[in-house]
């Protein structure tokens, strides 16, 4: 297999949306002949940043390169940044406004989902700049 | 046991899938979705009251057998048109959660 690269975009406030790019990620995985617990680990990581940009930024691209030793994602967004990475980083701490909780969001479990499901998590923040988030996945 | 067999033994309606020979091994209770994706495992029914186009996004990526809305908790629209066109089974009871949970620890 050769390297493969895919791109995604993420519209704003759109949760009819949100989900996609990430489920369409995991088809191309499984196509592409990935093993199921890792696609699923890739799949859960990249929906929650996904979410995240649709919550809190104004969208953003995410850009998947993806060799058989490895499955790299940049999910990168124009929104207000994260002021404190590591409160952000806590179980349970969340900033999601009333009307995204009561959609089921907002547990405060985004980014720990992400550093639970990923070998590296990079996070590069600059308030009112944008957040860019590296995950890497190796397959073992 | 699959969710054929779970739908016809609990009495559960079918709002959405044609093919329900997927294999149950366990069940997972939740309604904040981050949660659920990330404790529920493969091939788990999964109890909530959250019938959004969003739940629908978590039992694909969590690879759930299904979701059994319980307490008769509706599901929206795009929430079916996506169940639809993702394979996604969903089931519906009048049972409350706990009562669901109970009945399916004694099945499986």
């Amino acid at each position: 297999m050769e390297e493969v690269k895919l791109h995604y975009d993420v519209n704003a406030y759109d949760f009819t949306c949100a989900g996609e790019a990430s489920g369409k990620l995991k088809r191309s995985l499984k196509d592409l002949g990935f093993d199921a617990s890792l696609v699923r680990k890739v799949a859960i990581a990249v929906y929650e940043a996904e979410i995240n940009m649709v919550i809190h930024a104004d969208g953003g691209v995410i850009d998947a390169t993806i060799t058989p030793e490895c499955i790299t994602v940049v999910l990168a967004d124009k929104g207000p940044g994260i002021p404190d990475v590591e409160l952000a980083m806590k179980e349970g701490y969340s900033t999601a406004p009333e009307n995204v909780r009561s959609l089921g969001f907002g547990a405060g479990m985004g980014l720990p989902n992400i550093k639970k499901y990923t070998d590296e998590m990079n996070i590069d923040t600059e308030i009112g700049v944008g957040t860019t988030i590296t995950l890497k996945i190796y397959n073992q | 046991m699959d969710v054929k067999e779970l739908a016809e033994k609990l009495e559960l309606k079918v709002l959405c899938g044609k093919n329900l020979e997927r294999e149950i091994s366990g069940c997972y209770c939740g309604d904040l979705l981050s949660w659920v994706m990330s404790r529920a495992q493969e091939g788990d029914v999964w109890l909530t009251v959250m019938g959004n186009i969003n739940s629908v996004g978590v039992a694909v990526l969590a690879d759930v057998a299904c979701i059994v809305l319980t307490e008769n908790a509706a599901l929206d629209e795009d929430a079916l048109k996506r169940a639809e066109q993702n394979d996604v089974i969903i089931l519906q009871t009048e049972k409350n959660s706990y009562q669901m949970a109970a009945a399916i620890s004694k099945m499986i």
